[in-house]
């Protein structure tokens, strides 16, 4: 924080209620992915973090160096971008090849969770 | 005031963040089968990179941008190699 002490009041709040928005979604998605009982459940918990954990931190990020900066930033913007694009090709590789095990081993637990 | 609020959030946001980090290496560990695992492995890399994000706002340094990007750039290929060597035994057909 180099110049945090003439930071304004209110892109002080705006940075923090961002930053706990994200980080706070990131922990309740993480708390989802160690408690659900199924792999197809525990597939979807994650993407709380990757959408709107990534996206308010982002956010909080580009208001953030705007502010300090006195100039608008924006290739913060390029991680949300990127993450938003990469995170379902992912996850779908991913079923396809936990489908494809489970299929492959005659697996009981996927027939009736799917 | 700004600052303490600053200071504040962002010790929280980071103490959230290491939480969901040792969870998924939680999960990692315990995980029961080998997609757990590689999906653990993907959470753990979503949670770094929120978490250098997080450091880089909190010393109001702009070079930790390039580090978190590099961060989501090689856990998305990581997640997409080992998806692909689960699926066929191979990476690269």
């Amino acid at each position: 924080m180099s110049n945090a002490a003439e930071f304004p009041l209110w892109a002080a709040i705006l940075v923090a209620f961002f930053v706990l928005l994200g980080s706070s979604l990131a922990l309740i998605g993480t708390i989802g992915f160690t408690k659900l009982q199924s792999f197809y459940q525990r597939l979807h918990a994650p993407t709380l973090g990757t959408s709107w954990g990534t996206g308010g931190i982002v956010i909080a990020s580009i208001i953030y160096f705007s502010v300090s900066g006195e100039r608008p930033i924006f290739h913060e913007i390029f991680i949300g971008i990127f993450m938003t694009i990469t995170t379902p090709v992912s996850l779908m590789l991913l079923g396809r090849a936990a489908l494809y095990r489970d299929r492959a081993e005659q697996n009981p637990n996927s027939r009736q969770s799917l | 005031m700004s600052s303490v609020i600053l200071f504040w959030s962002f010790s929280i946001a980071q103490f959230f963040l290491a939480i969901a980090m040792a969870l998924s290496v939680y999960r990692i560990a315990i995980g029961p089968r080998a997609q757990d695992r590689v999906l653990g492995v993907d959470t753990l890399y979503v949670n770094a990179m929120l978490l250098v994000l997080t450091f880089g706002l909190r010393t109001g340094n702009d070079v930790y941008f390039a580090a978190s990007l590099l961060i989501a750039i090689l856990g998305f290929v990581s997640t997409v190699a080992l998806s692909k060597f689960m699926m066929r035994g191979e990476v690269i057909e």
